[in-house]
């Protein structure tokens, strides 16, 4: 029988500080999270068990997600397994082919009998509740190849945040076998579509990355598009059509407090903030052109940074701030140029034969350019590298668009429209193209924006 | 406001293009009812000279454009030749011109692309003698298309720029 080490009083503290961050980007949504490890003794060498960019012999890592003990465990199991089925790069196996019931998540699960079925790990946990009446969940994730116990945790919350307790696990897990940053925990904001083609109604919406705990964040009145989140606050910037031009917006999703962003004489539109999320930059439409402006959301000084008869759009920072992405038609066709923060230089990087680009969008990780592009009629999502190299199409048809990455670099979401008197869904793939999911909508879904990862 | 008036002459117009379309073009359109959205002064009954049926009806009140382009055919300018005289008898009106753009592209794009539609259909109004202060464009981007289905016959007619008139005497 293993014991399970308490934190320590330092530990406590860490804990104390992940909480009120917790809280304060949850806006007291998430009424704390109190994190210990259950790891014996000195922690493991932290080696990574997959090297997710192996190449034609990839194989994703077979795990067995067992039901937690305690009431609600299979229903977090259930989110768990959701989510790593949806990962790529881990696969759960199916519970009907466990060699065994885990009646006692502290104990190891029988290594022999999980190797017959060739699972790779276990995960094991439960879920009660703590002396002060919080929920309280623990996991353990078992090596079957050792037998040995590699991670484990233990949360204490409120239980109404069991869904975000499920992501919380899964991101350690993933994080502990992939040697990736995890991607769970987090939110899209995204448009809600309903109402015909012709009058479609849309909604500025928020949702779990799985689809779950979706919020109306306006009424459908108003037409809105193409929302994205703030790096740093509960802020979302979007496009909508008020009084007079359409306008970008900023609305605090915790207050429903909602301003115009700048004074521009005529159409604002794309905006996204900068990875400091002190800035938003986006596109002034005057006369026949469109060009690139930067706002300081603090000081409110505004900043050209394309003065072009072009049309220059969908602009995005690299996440270190000291680059810009976007699209123009200053060549004649659409295509992506990368520039300097402040303006100027512009270089293209998209040459493919006959093919338009547009929306890019900088990865977190600064790898990649994810973008949608148009050739011989058919709308692909791909990724390049930020100088153009090793363009990648990781889905194709009719009709994609709009990537946005997740906040650990390694998935997007975008959406598909067939066209005709339909409407769009959210798809998510990995950024190897080795997967494709939905992410469940009730109604049509477009503009998915990948919020960063809460805890 | 704005938007509402804008969306509801959309649905009129609409209807109308649909008629065109199916080739059952209504010797006057008033009588099937499409008319009965406005709010204004414009019951059901002959398009009365002046009035807003009057432009759509007898000017027409839109432009197409080829794929991806803001070049006005000449189809397109001899329309904006009619509406240019027209607004000109008939002082009263504000207008907005609404450019649009088919589903076959991304949407920022296809909101400056937009843009740019409106504001050639109203520099060219402007140079036919509209002055500057009755005209204002927006974009709808690919936002508001008026047919519907997946092929050129639809894409086409939602690649337009569209005239539509504001209150008399506002």
């Amino acid at each position: 029988m293993r014991t399970i080490t308490f934190p320590s009083p330092r530990d406590h503290l860490m804990s104390d500080s992940k909480l009120l961050l917790s809280r304060r980007q949850m806006g007291g949504l998430f009424t704390g999270l109190a994190a210990s490890s259950l790891l014996p003794g000195a922690a493991l060498a932290q080696s990574k068990y997959l090297d997710i960019r192996r190449g034609t012999n990839f194989q994703p890592i077979p795990i067995a997600v067992t039901n937690f003990a305690g009431e609600q465990g299979p229903a977090l199991s259930g989110i768990i397994t959701n989510n790593f089925a949806r990962s790529v790069f881990l696969q759960p196996l199916e519970p009907r082919s466990f060699p065994e019931q885990v009646s006692n998540p502290d104990a190891p699960p029988r290594a022999d009998a999980w190797r017959m079925i060739n699972a790779q790990f276990v995960l094991t946990g439960r879920v009660g509740r703590a002396p002060d009446g919080r929920m309280q969940t623990q996991f353990r994730l078992w090596d079957v190849s050792t037998g040995q116990q590699v991670s484990g945790q233990q949360y204490v919350t409120d239980p109404n945040n069991a869904r975000r307790v499920a992501h919380i696990v899964s991101d350690a897990v993933f994080s502990r076998i992939t040697g990736e940053k995890g991607f769970f925990d987090s939110r899209v904001v995204f448009i809600d579509e309903s109402g015909p083609k012709e009058r479609r109604s849309k909604r500025l919406s928020i949702m779990d990355q799985d689809g779950a705990n979706v919020r109306y964040l306006s009424g459908g009145d108003e037409l809105v598009v193409t929302p994205r989140f703030s790096p740093s606050s509960q802020d979302v910037a979007y496009m909508a059509f008020g009084k007079g031009d359409p306008r970008v917006f900023i609305l605090n999703i915790e207050t429903g407090q909602r301003e115009v962003v700048g004074n521009f004489p005529g159409m604002t539109f794309s905006p996204r903030f900068s990875p400091d999320g002190q800035k938003v930059i986006m596109s002034l439409s005057q006369g026949s052109s469109s060009n690139l402006f930067t706002m300081d959301l603090r000081s409110r000084a505004t900043t050209r940074l394309t003065d072009t008869a072009a049309i220059d759009t969908s602009p995005s920072f690299a996440p270190d701030g000291s680059q810009v992405v976007f699209e123009s038609d200053r060549g004649g066709t659409q295509q992506i140029y990368v520039m300097g923060a402040g303006g100027g230089g512009a270089k293209r990087i998209s040459y493919s034969e006959g093919a338009r680009y547009s929306t890019p969008v900088w990865s977190p990780k600064g790898d990649f350019i994810a973008f949608t592009r148009q050739k011989g009629g058919s709308f692909g999502i791909g990724v390049m590298k930020p100088d153009g190299s090793g363009e990648r199409i990781i889905t194709e048809g009719y009709h994609n668009e709009g990537p946005t990455w997740a906040p650990n670099g390694l998935y997007v979401m975008f959406f598909r429209d067939p066209g005709g008197s339909g409407g769009p869904k959210i798809f998510m793939a990995d950024v190897f193209g080795r997967g494709e999911f939905p992410v469940p909508t009730q109604s049509y879904g477009s503009d998915p924006a990948w919020g960063p990862l809460l805890s | 406001m704005t938007f509402m008036i804008s969306a509801r002459t959309l649905k009129i117009v609409a209807a109308l293009s649909i008629g065109l379309a199916m080739g059952a073009c209504s010797k006057n359109p008033n009588e099937d009812g499409s008319g009965s959205g406005f709010g204004s002064g414009l019951g059901a009954g002959a398009a009365t000279p002046g009035s807003q049926q009057d432009f759509v009806v007898n000017v027409g009140d839109r432009i197409f454009f080829e794929s991806d382009s803001t070049e006005l055919t000449s189809t397109a300018q001899a329309t904006l030749d009619k509406q240019a005289r027209w607004l000109q008898q008939y002082g009263q009106y504000s207008i907005t011109v609404e450019g649009h753009a088919d589903e076959r592209g991304t949407r920022e794009y296809n909101f400056a692309l937009g843009a740019r539609r409106a504001e050639a259909a109203k520099s060219y109004l402007a140079a036919r003698g509209i002055p500057a202060s009755r005209l204002r464009t927006i974009s709808y981007g690919k936002e508001r298309p008026v047919a519907v289905c997946n092929d050129i016959s639809c894409w086409s007619q939602n690649r337009r720029a569209v005239t539509v008139l504001g209150g008399a005497n506002s």
